[in-house]
């Protein structure tokens, strides 16, 4: 199993699903409760009641007003994870007091720091395409039964794409081109960039982008470990020049691929896709496809790694696997997991 | 700094897959190179820093 890396920011929640009904997530095998106060702040408590550990996300336990009260016998805690009130005494036990996390909404999405200490001045890494008005946004979450590792191994090598993803994103030439891969340890960042220069044009980019013919691809990640992966993805037709000096690029689509890789326990994940695209922001038709061919890519994976999951279950300890040129970043991302994880 | 790039001022291993072969040259931020055909010495070997990190390249370019 792939070690948890604590004392991390981790998603919990897009921010569109916290709000005035209280939530359950599992985050590196945690049971936390997500919800918004009254005036809209987002709050991340132990889900489970002190007293007999009845979650505090499921009904009949409920918000009154800014606090939460378990459904079972009456508990009620604010949202520092003081207890407020206990049933039939005055004396309220020392001990009864819920873990609160440190909670970010940021970028769209509700970042809770699992760990012993506090975050201190560390912020969550940034995905502002997510939240920005030059871009237009398709996103979803799909939980996968499989150790979070797999689906770095999964994100970190997009050779796949051309064999799990034919006919969506994937073409030829993304199985042949080589890699260049680049770790920076300090910041716990593996890049990985692959730069197609005449591809062919999968029907993806073909639709949303109205591309005919032969494009420059290029593919460059930034996984930062151990939860936000950003695929950068420029798309232009052949011949279209490079960026400018200065960081615009009018010739060339640009969709910001984002992941949350968010351990959830062992053997299950929460896989957060988000897709923005700096084109066709208000062509309702071009949203609907890209959403609609972005849930079966995700799809596709999710299958993938449930039975790739299984099927590791049933190996004996030590069985053997084989790396090769395209599993250079995802070794490097494991390397480095396993390094934070000590 | 802009997406996509990387810090130059920051402490870097690299990994480039050598073109038209089935290579791997991996850049130590130290300086040294070594060509591999496996990505798994390859990490050894450069995660393993300082270590071994004196000899000339085999192979590099």
């Amino acid at each position: 199993m792939t070690a948890f890396v604590r004392n991390q920011w981790y998603v919990a929640a897009y921010a569109r699903e916290v709000g005035r009904e209280p939530l359950g997530r599992t985050l590196l095998d945690e049971p936390i409760l997500l919800y918004r106060t009254e005036d809209g702040r987002p709050v991340a408590l132990s889900d489970r009641c002190v007293h007999r550990r009845y979650p505090l996300s499921q009904a009949p336990s409920r918000l009154v007003g800014d606090r939460i009260q378990c459904g079972y016998h009456g508990f009620t805690y604010g949202t520092d994870g003081a207890c407020t009130y206990v049933p039939g005494q005055q004396r309220i036990p020392r001990t009864a007091r819920l873990t609160a996390y440190p909670v970010v909404e940021q970028d769209s999405f509700v970042w809770v720091w699992i760990g012993d200490g506090e975050p201190g001045d560390l912020l969550p890494p940034r995905a502002p395409w997510l939240d920005s008005p030059e871009y237009t946004v398709v996103s979803g979450m799909e939980p996968i039964d499989c150790d979070y590792g797999l689906l770095v191994d999964n994100l970190l090598d997009l050779s796949h794409e051309t064999y799990l993803h034919g006919g969506y994103i994937g073409t030829p030439e993304v199985a042949e081109t080589p890699i260049t891969t680049t770790v920076d340890e300090e910041a716990g960042v593996v890049y990985v960039s692959r730069h197609m220069d005449d591809a062919e044009c999968p029907p993806f980019y073909a639709n949303s982008t109205g591309i005919q013919g032969r494009i420059t691809r290029w593919q460059d990640i930034e996984y930062h470990a151990p939860c936000l992966y950003l695929l950068h993805s420029r798309v232009a037709p052949v011949g279209s020049p490079p960026p400018n000096a200065d960081g615009t690029d009018p010739q060339a689509f640009h969709v910001e691929v984002v992941y949350a890789i968010t351990p959830s326990t062992g053997k299950h994940t929460y896989d957060f896709w988000a897709v923005a695209r700096d084109f066709a922001l208000d062509d309702q038709e071009v949203t609907e496809f890209l959403h609609k061919n972005n849930h079966t890519v995700v799809m596709q994976d999710v299958d993938a790694l449930n039975v790739l999951q299984k099927a590791l279950d049933t190996e004996k300890p030590g069985y053997q696997e084989l790396s090769i040129n395209i599993d250079t970043g995802g070794l490097a991302a494991r390397r480095l997991l396993a390094r934070m994880a000590q | 700094m802009k997406a996509g790039t990387v810090d130059p001022d920051t402490a870097l291993h690299r990994v480039h897959w050598m073109p038209g072969t089935d290579r791997l040259l991996a850049v130590c931020h130290c300086g040294a190179e070594r060509a591999f055909e496996d990505p798994v010495p390859l990490w050894d070997w450069l995660l393993g820093h300082p270590e071994d990190h004196d000899r000339p390249a085999e192979g590099a370019p």
